[in-house]
């Protein structure tokens, strides 16, 4: 079979991938201005590779078209604003907050949100606790609540300190923590996945539901950050 | 919940099996061998070691979130003294504390 | 024991800065990456432990050259490979004829 030399073929050295700033997250889209896939650069390798197996799924009928697009207009609705509408009604709704934290996916029912089939605890922050999420294995991320997680998050340098120093790595987000307030960092090794909910800001008395959701940042929902009033 | 009973509680000691196996593995390797506590019964879940190698009829385990005092895992950790990591561990992995009665 | 930490076990391990500035939307095959596993996920072709396994056997060379969305692409294509759903030569006709330009508007 010819094809055994092609399918263990090195990545194609016209166009070899580079190496991150870090030398981890090499992405070869950061050759080209972000955007469309460009219609004259050279198709990366693993382009190549997603198109071919595509196409030829698609003629066994594994799938069609009409499921690949169907998927990616749902992947793309997924996004940290239904996390921080959650967030916004538990700060309003005291009630609600405690069947959040009791259970996630019959609370996010209450507002016609599912948030997928893998179960997410949400962990509270107080004045003793902070919250902070990790997958150290490979990026495990409440995707079906909150999308497709932040490079930062998939990185060598979160994924190895977060667990180890993480005070040291929400400095690098601008977040102090008091050393006396507990900081529970939460490695999704397995089948949980986590969302933070975050402490509601002073000043923030009075304001509508909408206004405080937009308070809620996607780092305050994965804890590398807190929400702040205005 | 199907088949037997979990066999440590919310609140027991537990250490992880200081084992190193090749293969998939969801423990991280810098718990192996540490002691913590059991925080929470996340439910049964497939076997991810056996997930991983095509087996859908993987056992069912049980999954446990485990607490540990960062100072417990890292000897010269600088952080806060009540700083924490949870993670998430099978039942295969977890051994009761010599002299805890489990 | 140190040799039987495996390459993608990283937690606890030093390592430089967090780059938060390295932020980029996902670009379109990266999204078609991603909806590829998910619907060959539901149609129980290929796990999420099947994925990862896949990932951390490509080796460390290519865990740390490659971006996380060619990880998952490199995975998939191998699993679907051992479980005969594609084939090596059809695969390699496909790529061929793709480089050469003939089959760019494919999805």
């Amino acid at each position: 079979m010819s094809g055994h030399e092609h399918a263990g073929a090195p990545a194609h050295p016209h166009h070899p991938p580079p190496r991150g700033p870090d030398g981890y997250e090499a992405d070869p889209t950061r050759h080209h201005p972000p955007g469309p896939d460009l219609e004259d650069a050279p198709l990366a390798h693993h382009q190549v590779m997603q198109m071919a197996v595509t196409s030829l799924l698609i003629e066994k009928g594994i799938f069609s078209a009409d499921d690949m697009r169907a998927q990616i207009e749902r992947m793309d609705a997924l996004t940290p604003a239904r996390g921080a509408r959650l967030v916004a009604r538990a700060w309003s709704d005291d009630g609600f907050r405690r069947r959040l934290l009791a259970d996630s996916k019959a609370a996010a029912t209450e507002l016609g949100m599912d948030i997928g089939p893998v179960p997410i605890l949400v962990m509270e922050n107080t004045p003793d606790t902070h919250n902070l999420v990790v997958c150290t294995l490979c990026s495990c991320y409440p995707r079906f609540l909150l999308g497709i997680p932040p490079d930062w998050y998939k990185s060598r340098s979160y994924r190895s300190r977060a667990v180890r120093e993480p005070r040291r790595v929400l400095t690098e987000f601008g977040t102090e923590i008091d050393s006396e307030r507990r900081i529970r960092v939460h490695d999704s090794t397995a089948d949980m996945r986590y969302m933070v909910l975050p402490m509601r800001p002073s000043g923030t008395e009075g304001m509508s539901e909408e206004a405080l959701a937009d308070l809620v940042t996607r780092d305050s929902l994965i804890g590398v950050t807190e929400p702040h009033a205005g | 919940m199907t088949g037997a009973a979990a066999k440590f509680a919310p609140g027991d000691r537990v250490r992880v099996l200081a084992h190193f196996p090749p293969g998939h593995i969801r423990t991280p390797w810098y718990c192996r061998g540490r002691t913590g506590e059991i925080e929470r019964i996340c439910g049964r879940f497939r076997n991810p070691e056996q997930l991983a190698y095509g087996h859908r009829d993987a056992d069912r385990e049980v999954l446990y979130r485990v607490g540990f005092a960062s100072r417990a895992l890292w000897p010269d950790h600088k952080g806060g003294k009540h700083d924490r990591v949870e993670i998430e561990i099978y039942e295969h992995w977890l051994e009761p504390m010599p002299g805890d009665a489990t | 024991m140190i040799e039987a930490r495996r390459h993608h076990d990283m937690g606890g391990l030093e390592a430089g800065p967090v780059e938060r500035d390295d932020e980029h939307d996902k670009a379109p095959w990266e999204k078609r990456v991603d909806a590829l596993m998910v619907l060959l996920g539901q149609r129980r072709i290929i796990g999420v432990d099947e994925l990862r396994r896949g990932i951390e056997e490509l080796g460390s060379d290519a865990y740390d050259r490659y971006g996380y969305y060619e990880r998952w692409m490199a995975s998939m294509t191998n699993l679907l490979l051992e479980k005969k759903i594609i084939g090596v030569s059809e695969l390699g006709a496909r790529m061929a004829e793709i480089e050469a330009g003939r089959r760019r508007t494919l999805p």
